[in-house]
């Protein structure tokens, strides 16, 4: 590789990591987080034993799970327009997101309150609890421990999932190294120093997801 | 009748299904203040389908469960009807089944301890949360229990990090923490390993002294004839007879009775 195409990956490195900062990170943090609240809401959904809330919730999963997630971007950004719903850029990548994530992680909240023994419902009724309150005293805290492992792969997937805001002009990372390749023509440099970066970024979570567990399992026999 | 010999708890003509199976076909039965009832039969034959309908875990098909509060000034006999709710949880007054969860306590023949939480928590929990009661007075009042039973140095443990006798010791003390009229137990020895039942027993043994009212579904027949009043031969969803314990252990009426008493004695 010449000397330019290093001064090139050098310079274009502040604009990537900017991208990351202002476009990547925020936009996948906030997806995951109302994405998350969906999810409980419609785990719940599923576990309820009222048959038109589960079917809702069902039919919402297996929408979002059975179509692409750049159609769902684009059906937002580009599609709602023609019935008057127009929404800017971010707003529009982080609906997507959200429901995306709310699909997926639906099914994992479901299975891990599934996987919390039937004992332990019964043991917070028997104190007198109320159903809501077995819920989140009592059952969550324990279905969290469980479902660290598998959100944390959903959280992996949606922060590189983000580079497809760039196709509706959220300016992240991924677009940050289109320009910057466009410009420059050199190509292959800069997608791999994205690639690279988001590959970084991925590995801190995956840290951070180790010290998650960590702290979770300190109530369970190793 | 009497304040005096009016019964803490009674049952009268319970029913419950799961499906097409009646598990429950008509149970009456009665427990006076400080009596300890033990309920004994072969495995399916409803006895801990009893229990958990008295801490509400079931909502029965038919009959009624009465049971008197802690102090007959301040608390009222209460009575659930289950005929009039139709085996349906939303059929029974919340407040109702509330208060049937209050004056029971129940202790689990698999502990239930919530893992996530230690012991002292695990003790704190329903007084605190439930109950609203003040945290430092519940504090004082489950350290001091948890001495009792010799679990005073694992306040701070997670249940993982306890045997199954003193998990179990645990359980009872969530269940006296609770401070409820009656104490169910389920079976609180068949999950534990044979040189830990002695423990949790001798514990039950002096509840018992100390005057506490008791339902106990048991395996154990010496246990059952040396703390019980009163005990229950359960078969078929029917109480096949009842009585004291050490003249019905030794001199069963019914042949269903003595068959399942002899089974126990020599199983092979």
């Amino acid at each position: 590789m010449s000397e330019s195409t290093w001064q090139l990956l050098l310079d274009s490195l502040w604009p990537l990591i900017h991208g990351a900062i202002t476009g990547t990170i925020p936009l996948a943090l906030a997806s995951f987080a109302i994405g998350l609240v969906l999810a409980l809401g419609l785990a719940l959904m599923r576990l309820s034993k009222r048959r038109w809330l589960s079917s809702i919730a069902q039919v919402y999963i297996s929408i979002v799970r059975g179509t692409p997630l750049l159609v769902q971007l684009f059906v937002i950004f580009y599609g709602l327009p023609s019935l008057g719903i127009v929404i800017d850029p971010w707003p529009s990548a982080i609906v997507a997101f959200s429901i995306n994530v709310g699909g997926y992680a639906a099914e994992v909240i479901r299975a891990a309150i599934l996987s919390v023994p039937k004992g332990q419902w019964e043991a917070a009724y028997m104190i007198g609890m109320s159903h809501r309150r077995a819920l989140t005293r009592i059952i969550l805290p324990q279905a969290a421990r469980v479902s660290v492992p598998p959100l944390s792969n959903t959280f992996i997937s949606l922060v590189k999932d983000t580079s497809l805001a760039s196709l509706i002009l959220v300016t992240e990372l991924f677009r940050e190294a289109q320009q910057v390749a466009a410009f420059s023509q050199q190509f292959m440099a800069l997608y791999l120093e994205a690639a690279l970066l988001y590959w970084v970024i991925c590995l801190v979570l995956s840290s951070g997801q180790g010290v998650l567990e960590k702290r979770l399992d300190r109530y369970v026999a190793h | 009748m009497s304040p005096t010999d009016q019964k803490l708890l009674t049952v009268r003509g319970l029913q419950k299904s799961f499906g097409d199976n009646q598990v429950l076909k008509s149970i009456d039965l009665t427990v006076a203040r400080g009596e300890v009832l033990a309920l004994i039969g072969p495995s399916g034959s409803g006895k801990t389908t009893v229990l958990r309908c008295l801490n509400g875990l079931e909502i029965a098909d038919g009959g009624t469960i009465e049971i008197i509060g802690a102090d007959d000034a301040t608390h009222a006999p209460v009575t659930i009807d289950f005929a009039a709710a139709h085996g349906s949880r939303a059929g029974v007054p919340k407040k109702t089944l509330g208060t049937l969860r209050d004056r029971s306590a129940m202790v689990f023949q698999h502990y239930n301890l919530f893992p996530h939480k230690t012991v002292l928590e695990n003790v704190m929990e329903g007084p605190v949360v439930v109950q609203r009661r003040p945290r430092a007075e519940v504090e004082t009042e489950a350290l001091a229990l948890l001495e009792r039973v010799g679990l005073g140095e694992k306040r701070d443990s997670y249940p993982f990090e306890l045997s199954g006798g003193q998990q179990q010791r645990v359980g009872i003390v969530r269940a006296l923490a609770l401070r409820p009229t009656l104490l169910l137990f389920d079976e609180p020895t068949s999950a534990l390993d044979p040189e830990l039942v002695g423990d949790v027993l001798r514990l039950i043994k002096e509840l018992a002294a100390e005057g506490w009212t008791m339902v106990i579904v048991t395996h154990e027949l010496e246990f059952a004839r040396e703390v019980a009043t009163e005990v229950a031969f359960v078969d078929g969803g029917t109480i096949v007879e009842h009585g004291d314990p050490k003249e019905m252990l030794r001199n069963p009426q019914h042949e269903r009775t003595r068959q399942f008493l002899h089974r126990l004695l020599f199983p092979f």
